[in-house]
């Protein structure tokens, strides 16, 4: 056994806090739920759980409209929530807007910001490592309005290249930079505070994809520079149907409206409509407002076992897991192949075993992982695979969860009847 | 032994019979399951509208792979209207296990490009 993972072995639990989520009382065919499918969605401690239902039941009512005592108490859970939310991933010095996940929030900006500045002769890179949420708003963008999509690429350890990104910016057309913290199939921890200077210093604005982020690793948004970033609550210990976008004013002010409708508008003539302050300008209708009392607590949940913890706690079980994965015959690790320069999750394929099969045949061990695209097929065509599975860990998880993981593949590759082969490679 | 990957499924994954391409042939379809990536296409030479031969080819999961392979012994000789009314429960007792809702469109992804082949409908097979 490797030595981090001896070392934590003798603990054995981590983080300690498995019994703060009700669902590993659940077992599946006797098993105890050995979740690593946290990329997907995180589970939910009892705080974020009890918190959505105090306000149901206590403090339920519409915002920005009573002017009862219940709608004030509404109000004040909702906006106090915005606040608690905005501190935690340090956007400070930004608007904060609520979306229902990084989908909408990268499509709030591909068509409010995009419509509005984007056109011929004008151009937005991407990379290869991109979710299918952050490479499908621009295609759609660039295509309506004759503008260039060009991508970074990804090179075999993972990596974007800085010289690839300065060779870009020097053409002088490049009007946004969107792009992944940590992505959800390679786990490749991107520069981030390099590449916003550099798109700063070209004149281009930049977009960060943060939904694998801000679970794992302390984030700053402000120190990071980005000029747009966006997470998701789900992944977050929170709930679904809630996302954040943090966006700098000046920009945000200048862009028109994304969806229109109630709440957003200042006022409403029968011909034409004028809008709303920042941050309600962006956000039309009834917005999450449970679902922002949940994940304000869940990220004072995550503020309390501390940022730092967590990604050191994810790191080690990456350790175990990277270590364990290239002692099983025939799996291939994609990724970078250091652990610290990675999330906490791993991509790897199965010699002889498609990833549906090996993800069935894990699921009735009770371990949870996921199988397949990952929403990024971009990604899986330049590494030459249809598919992967993935395994990632979220901050209940334990040195077991992983064993369980490995036990169950060197099971499922018995079953298969595959011999040890092939030689593993150190993902 | 395994309920839904036995022996015989394991067989036809490992060692899937009419895998290939098949020139020329007067027919073909590819499809994909959008879910999880898995590709099948088919190549189908006709015959007195019958399948004369047909080779399948594409990537996938043992399932679907074992699926297109089981029934390619099957649909060979059969007559082009038969083989474009072939449903679901056509395939699914051929395979003889039991297919969970999530595995279903894996089962059914060979049928699918055949069926497309021979009629143009591109729906699931119901």
């Amino acid at each position: 056994m490797p030595p981090a993972a001896e070392q934590h072995g003798a603990i054995g639990h981590g983080l300690g806090v498995r019994d703060d989520f009700p669902i590993f009382k659940r077992e599946f065919a006797g098993r105890p739920l050995a979740y690593l499918d946290s990329s997907s969605t995180s589970q939910k401690p009892q705080v974020v759980i009890d918190a959505q239902a105090d306000h149901l039941r206590e403090h339920n009512a519409n915002v920005h409209r009573g002017v009862y005592a219940l709608a004030q108490e509404a109000d004040a859970a909702f906006e106090g929530a915005r606040g608690r939310i905005a501190a935690f991933t340090g956007a400070g010095s930004r608007v904060t807007l609520f979306t229902k996940n990084v989908t909408e929030a990268i499509n709030l900006v591909a068509y409010s910001w995009g419509r509005s500045t984007v056109g011929p002769g004008d151009a937005v890179l991407i990379t290869q490592m991109e979710h299918h949420a952050n490479i499908v708003p621009w295609q759609v963008l660039c295509r309506e309005r004759g503008a260039d999509l060009r991508y970074l690429e990804v090179d075999e350890q993972g990596q974007l290249s800085l010289a690839q990104l300065d060779r870009e910016l020097a053409r002088g057309d490049v009007r946004m930079v969107a792009f992944t913290h940590v992505s959800n199939v390679l786990g490749t921890i991107n520069p981030v505070a390099e590449i916003t200077l550099r798109a700063r210093e070209a004149g281009a604005l930049t977009l960060v994809d943060g939904a694998q982020a801000v679970p794992q690793m302390p984030v700053d948004v402000d120190a990071l520079g980005a000029d747009f970033y966006a997470w998701t609550g789900h992944k977050a210990l929170g709930p679904t149907g809630i996302g954040v976008l943090h966006g700098r004013r000046e920009i945000l002010e200048q862009m028109p409206p994304f969806l229109t409708g109630g709440d957003m508008i200042a006022s409403v003539d029968l011909q034409e409509s004028t809008w709303n302050e920042l941050p309600w300008k962006f956000e039309a209708g009834t917005p999450p407002i449970a679902e922002a009392v949940g994940l304000a607590t869940a990220v004072e949940y995550l503020d309390a076992l501390g940022m730092e913890r967590v990604r050191e706690h994810e790191l080690e079980l990456t350790v175990q897991l990277l270590e364990g994965l290239a002692q099983v015959p025939g799996v291939r690790v994609v990724g970078p192949p250091a652990a610290q320069d990675r999330g906490g999750l791993a991509s790897f394929t199965v010699d002889g075993i498609h990833p549906h099969d090996v993800a069935e045949l894990l699921g009735r061990e009770g371990v949870c992982i996921r199988a397949g695209h990952h929403c990024a097929q971009p990604l899986m065509r330049c590494l030459g695979v249809k598919a992967t599975a993935r395994a990632s860990v979220g901050v209940y998880s334990e040195t077991r969860d992983v064993q369980a993981l490995l036990d169950a593949l060197h099971g499922a590759r018995e079953l298969f009847a595959l011999e040890g082969a092939s030689p593993a490679r150190a993902g | 032994m395994d309920d839904l990957y036995r022996d015989y499924i394991l067989d036809h994954y490992k060692h899937p019979r009419n895998f290939g391409e098949l020139e020329p042939h007067d027919l073909e379809a590819f499809e994909h399951n959008p879910l999880c990536g898995d590709e099948l296409g088919v190549h189908i030479r006709v015959e007195d509208d019958r399948i004369a031969d047909l080779r399948f080819h594409g990537h996938g999961c043992a399932i679907s792979q074992a699926a297109a392979s089981i029934s390619s012994e099957e649909l060979k000789g059969m007559q082009l209207s038969e083989a474009g009314q072939l449903g679901a429960d056509w395939l699914l007792e051929l395979l003889g296990i039991p297919i969970s809702a999530t595995r279903r469109k894996c089962a059914l992804l060979g049928l699918k490009a055949v069926r497309g082949a021979v009629t143009g409908d591109d729906a699931w097979p119901a």
